[in-house]
């Protein structure tokens, strides 16, 4: 792993704000795959609170400071699927921003696409169970999607089974959405907190110690009744599990 | 005052173990799909030659429209062109006059629930009778049905026996689902032999023959069509399609994607009236050349009404049909009924997370979640949305385009959370709250942590 890719850090801005350890683990862990790491100080958002509220019409300023943050050759590796999604189909559709066409990935499409990892020399016992992010999965085609009949396959699946004394898990409707949806958890707060409780009980079926996903809103979200009801789970972005287990 | 569909849900899982019922029940019908979908190897194909099929017909919709009803009129139907429910009700009650009737027998037509046709009736003293077993149902118990393939999804057996009790005499109390549905099967056969006059939904239209092909699995249109002297077909003009040979890709998805079935029990052809009978033929528009000028939405109309959106809509399976307060429920009713009213179904597009599980059941490939996202994008640009709603997203969108103002509002929000948590921490203002604890609220942000550590 010698590569000195150029990297330019993408933290969307509730990770910023309320989950720092996600945005540390990330620049640590790309450091740790050989990458060169800058983050541009003047990013704040992507938008997409806007957008999926209805606004997408408002958020052209906050599109700009993207580009103007992050234009140029390096790749840009961001730990949200749901952030990468909406700055390719909203963000620079709209945009001269040419050069930064292809080159904005999510971070676990990053390291096994780009940095072409496929096998993590790591160690992290514990019984992890997964969550699968539908922006990353349905938008960015992380993983095969239960819907269609095609070959499975999974990207983050891939790198967090190279890890060893990691067990992992998965419910049995493995890809249903957990109930976050933006502003969706609190216009639909009802239908948000029964979809992340139905998602928790396969977890806790299983006793997972861990509960992990490419996504810290929609752990945010499950953390959250996690923490009001005292589950026995600990919730860790795949950034902090990746990092932690290449110690 | 309508309720929005977050009221209405919020309504349907106060009870929890139905609720948890009604996902299961439809989650099992979602994983039926996925079987038979599974079982062929050419599943992706047939959905790719549907929507291309579809597609072509959208393109020239008004020629096929044309085509058809020169080869229906020629086949002996006679064909009525409605612009809209109002005209469509009138149409078909024209008919009735014409022909001195009191009652008809009514398959399953969702375009006649979206036409409002049994309120209609009723004020002209004409006595309807839904044929199909849960529509029959839901009419008794006076309600709309929760959903377009399987109307009374939402009750369970003993609401049924409770229904049949008080409407058709049944025994008190007795749940067995054998003797209801013969209850219900002796009452339904004195309505099928007693009506001149049977009214059928449309689900092909075959421009190419001018025949019409109706899918049921319980037989009624044919029993309602065969046992009446005039056979009246409400479809939408979206339900042509140019070749019978097309009927190999839609019949082959249209059960699979509904139920799980290889097939559909029925699928009844009609091409000209027996001798001395009529066969009548009502094509309406009702918004739909509206929805097919927008280059956002007019995918929408590709849609055959399977209703596998329905069942895989994690949301719809934990609010229920009646949430969505219009006809056509679910997620594709959630892209069509705004094309009706704007205003009375501005909430509709926000009753989903985007989660995209829609687009990928959809047999014809309409990008449900995507429209569900541009539907957000116009009404609030239109001004459909609440004005709170607006102001506070003008504020943050000033306050996340500029960098050092969103750093002192993050700086500002953490603090607050950490000195006086019951600003967030409450019930009544913050609907997060309600049922979640908020994350804890970090000392320094990122963007402060990689400052003092990036070397």
């Amino acid at each position: 792993m010698c590569f000195k890719l150029k990297v330019k850090l993408f933290i969307p801005c509730y990770v910023d704000q309320f989950y720092p350890k996600v945005g540390v683990a990330t620049f640590e862990l790309l450091k740790k795959l050989g990458c060169e790491v800058e983050y541009p100080l003047n990013q704040t958002c992507c938008g997409q609170p806007m957008a999926n509220a209805g606004f997408n019409h408002l958020a052209a300023s906050c599109s700009d400071l993207f580009v103007e943050n992050f234009d140029g050759d390096d790749y840009v590796v961001c730990p949200s699927g749901s952030c990468v999604l909406h700055v390719k189909e909203h963000v620079l559709e709209n945009q001269s921003a040419g050069k930064l066409h292809g080159r904005v990935l999510e971070l676990t499409e990053f390291i096994h696409d780009v940095l072409g990892v496929k096998d993590l020399d790591a160690y992290f016992p514990h019984k992890v169970g997964y969550l699968t992010s539908c922006h990353g999965q349905r938008g960015l085609h992380l993983s095969s999607m239960s819907e269609l009949v095609v070959p499975a396959y999974s990207k983050p699946e891939k790198l967090l089974r190279s890890i060893n004394g990691l067990e992992l898990f998965f419910p049995s409707n493995y890809d249903e959405c957990c109930g976050f949806g933006g502003t969706f958890c609190v216009t639909e707060e009802a239908v948000s907190v029964k979809m992340g409780k139905d998602r928790l009980t396969a977890h806790l079926e299983n006793k997972v110690e861990i509960l992990t996903g490419n996504d810290m809103s929609c752990l945010m979200h499950l953390e959250g009744i996690i923490r009001r009801n005292n589950h026995p789970i600990a919730v860790m972005h795949i950034a902090e599990i990746l990092n932690k287990s290449l110690n | 005052m309508t309720l929005s569909h977050a009221e209405n849900a919020s309504k349907f899982i106060a009870d929890e173990s139905r609720t948890d019922w009604h996902n299961d029940t439809l989650w099992f019908i979602r994983s039926k799909r996925d079987k038979a979908a599974h079982n062929l190897p050419e599943w992706e194909l047939l959905r790719d030659k549907a929507s291309a099929i579809k597609e072509n017909t959208l393109n020239h919709l008004s020629d096929y429209l044309i085509e058809f009803e020169k080869n229906a009129l020629s086949n002996g139907i006679k064909i009525h062109w409605a612009s809209d429910g109002h005209e469509h009700n009138q149409i078909l009650l024209s008919i009735l006059k014409k022909n001195g009737i009191t009652k008809m027998v009514k398959s399953k037509s969702m375009l006649t629930e979206e036409c409002h046709l049994n309120e209609f009736l009723e004020k002209n003293n004409i006595k309807v009778v839904d044929t199909d077993l849960g529509e029959r149902i839901v009419q008794l118990r006076n309600e709309m049905p929760s959903h377009i393939v399987l109307p009374a999804i939402h009750l369970k057996k003993e609401d049924v026996s409770i229904t049949f009790e008080k409407h058709l005499d049944a025994e008190k109390g007795n749940h067995n689902p054998v003797y209801l549905t013969r209850v219900a099967r002796k009452e339904l056969r004195s309505h099928f032999f007693q009506s001149e006059v049977a009214l059928t939904g449309v689900n092909f239209a075959v421009a190419e023959t001018g025949s019409i092909v109706v899918c049921t699995n319980e037989g009624n249109a044919d029993l309602g069509v065969h046992s009446a002297n005039v056979h009246i077909a409400s479809m939408g003009i979206e339900k042509v399609i140019p070749k019978a040979k097309h009927l190999s890709v839609f019949l082959r998805l249209l059960a699979r994607s509904a139920t799980g079935q290889p097939v559909t029990t029925y699928n009844s052809h009609f091409t000209k009236p027996l001798p001395g009978k009529e066969l009548h033929v009502i094509i309406v528009d009702n918004g739909r050349t509206r929805q097919l000028a927008q280059p956002d939405f007019r995918g929408s109309l590709k849609c055959i009404r399977c209703a596998a959106c329905f069942n895989t809509c994690p949301v719809y399976r934990r609010s229920g049909g009646h949430s969505y307060h219009t006809a056509v429920a679910g997620p594709i009713g959630s892209i069509l009924s705004p094309n009706i009213d704007k205003k009375k179904n501005a909430d509709l597009p926000f009753a989903s997370t985007l989660c995209g599980s829609c687009t990928n059941v959809c047999p014809v490939k309409i990008d449900i979640h995507n429209q569900l996202w541009k539907w957000r994008q116009q009404l609030m640009k239109e001004g459909y949305g609440p004005v709170s709603k607006s102001i506070s997203m003008k504020g943050m969108a000033w306050v996340l385009s500029n960098p050092s103002i969103y750093r002192f509002a993050g700086k500002f929000a953490r603090l607050v959370m950490r000195l006086i948590p019951s600003m967030l921490g409450n019930k009544y203002f913050n609907p997060w709250y309600k049922q979640r604890e908020m994350p804890a609220p970090p000392k320094e942000s990122f963007r402060e942590w990689y400052l003092k550590n990036k070397n």
